[in-house]
């Protein structure tokens, strides 16, 4: 039996096709003005490549923010549980998820079941979010996904001191008029996105290991400017696309919710 | 030699005070240079030319404002809020709260008959609130700032935005813009909004007695007329001087009071 699930976040659509509990296909595109134009362009590539049709698919589970929106799917998950399922489904030993989206952040800590305990989410402040890192990527004149491996060759320890994204791009910009190098900026906004994130996720207390999920876990520099804010090394999913992995839950969700 | 200056060297304009026996002889305000001290040394010039006079005439001069320590020709630094109490006494002797809205700042304070200030809450780290929001509007607006207050005089029906965030807000601004809303309703909702936020931090102070806005934003007739209804109270307007000046005036009314002590306090 072929499952799906179906993630429309604010910036990117992600799909996840499963058969028998195993991922046999995946897409992650732009999200377009209208979340059902996006999912049905997403679910389109992630058939794309399979010798599968939407009908062949048995139930399907959306989320995200537009999930509401979808207009194939049989039922619908929050990304919480989306996320946390997604996560521990490859990390059974996954007690925590820090997921970091276009525009949210959220912390999720789990039960030793993996059952969702507490959660957290960050939407009404830009800063420690995916557009903040977005913002500072065109101030400084960088690809976003380069980010991560511009900050690997930072040598001198700078820090952003604003946590407001309008603020920290006016110190940013004063950074660059002081001669300071691109990679020790971007750097200190990863630092500085972390902190923030790290503030959150201390808030509802934290548990190992902690996995990160969203579009901002394949910036290696945020991840490992995380695992220092938090103190706690955080645990890489083994080959798996962290942005796919709230699709990935509802997957997992389509899976259970078909057997019924 | 009674003649005394103040500067108030801020993020986004600098203003400069000169004053003899309580009176303002000359005043000026600039956009503030990447520098403090050049924009101090600029804007200084300025008022000294308004009041036909040189620096060697002033007998002592008070610097304030976030770049009052880089100012090269003053004797003395005082807070803002020091001089934004002092100042805004100056142009309203019955006021007892002031709001001072700043360009990356905003500030509340309550003050005492002598322009003590007794009570004092600021935000200054988030854009939201502050005239940076203003600015990052007008500019997706593209009109100026000064434009953008005149707005809220002509719309029928303000938007609301549902954002408080300067980011997201901008984003709801573009929304609205692509989706054809007349530009005065989308200004008026955004005047409005910084009101909102405005009223949030003041009511932390429980406003009472005359209320006076300081700061460039007080030129804003929409956030003026939005803050107001929020408030319950009216705001009370001075013809004596440019409001935005008042950081400067106190810091020359600080000055004034250093020579007639001889410089002993």
């Amino acid at each position: 039996m072929i499952v799906a699930g179906c993630d429309i976040g604010s910036l990117t659509a992600k799909a996840v096709l499963m058969e028998s509990g195993k991922v046999i296909s995946s897409a992650v595109v732009q999200a377009k003005n209208k979340p059902s134009a996006s999912a049905e362009q997403v679910m389109q590539m992630a058939l794309e490549g399979t010798n599968l049709k939407q009908d062949s698919i048995a139930y399907v589970v959306g989320t995200g923010y537009g999930r509401t929106q979808i207009p194939f799917v049989d039922s619908v998950e929050s990304e919480i549980s989306c996320h946390a399922r997604g996560a521990r489904h490859l990390m059974p030993s996954a007690r925590m998820v820090i997921d970091i989206g276009g525009q949210d952040a959220k912390a999720t800590l789990m039960d030793e079941n993996g059952k969702v305990a507490r959660y957290l989410y960050n939407d009404k402040c830009a800063s420690g979010t995916g557009r903040f890192l977005e913002i500072m990527a065109q101030a400084l004149e960088l690809p976003l996904d380069e980010m991560g491996s511009i900050s690997a060759c930072a040598k001198e320890k700078l820090t952003i001191s604003n946590q407001c994204v309008i603020f920290a791009e006016t110190e940013v910009i004063s950074l660059l008029n002081e001669g300071k190098e691109i990679p020790d900026i971007v750097n200190a906004l990863h630092c500085a996105m972390a902190k923030r994130v790290a503030a959150m996720a201390r808030s509802i207390g934290i548990e190992k290991d902690v996995v990160m999920t969203g579009g901002v876990a394949k910036n290696s520099g945020v991840f490992q400017a995380l695992s220092e804010a938090l103190n706690i090394q955080l645990k890489a999913f083994n080959g798996a696309d962290p942005q796919i992995i709230g699709a990935l839950g509802a997957a997992l969700y389509a899976r259970e919710q078909a057997a019924i | 030699m009674s003649i005394v200056a103040g500067c108030d060297v801020g993020s986004l304009t600098s203003k400069a005070v000169i004053m003899e026996h309580r009176r303002i002889l000359g005043s000026a305000i600039i956009k503030s240079r990447p520098k403090p001290a050049e924009s101090a040394e600029l804007v200084m010039q300025e008022a000294l030319d308004a009041a036909g006079i040189h620096m060697n005439d002033i007998a002592y001069c008070i610097g304030t404002g976030y770049g009052r320590e880089k100012i090269s020709f003053v004797q003395d630094v005082k807070s803002e809020v020091s001089c934004h109490g002092k100042g805004a006494t100056w142009l309203l002797p019955s006021v007892k709260t002031i709001i001072d809205i700043g360009g990356q700042d905003c500030k509340t304070m309550k003050v005492d008959g002598d322009g003590r200030v007794v009570r004092f809450v600021a935000n200054d780290k988030c854009a939201s609130g502050t005239g940076r929001f203003l600015e990052v509007m007008a500019g997706v607006l593209d009109i100026s700032i000064e434009e953008l207050g005149k707005l809220s005089t002509r719309a029928n029906t303000p938007v609301t935005l549902a954002s408080t965030c300067t980011v997201w807000a901008q984003a709801d601004v573009i929304k609205f813009i692509n989706s054809g809303v007349p530009i005065v309703d989308i200004g008026a909702g955004i005047n409005a909004a910084m009101a909102k936020r405005v009223a949030i931090l003041v009511n932390t102070v429980k406003p009472e007695g005359d209320v006076l806005m300081t700061g460039g934003v007080a030129k804003n007739v929409g956030v003026v007329a939005t803050l107001e209804k929020l408030l319950g109270r009216k705001i009370k307007k001075t013809r004596k001087a440019d409001p935005q000046i008042a950081g400067a005036i106190g810091a020359a009314l600080f000055s004034m009071e250093k020579i007639n002590t001889g410089g002993e306090k």
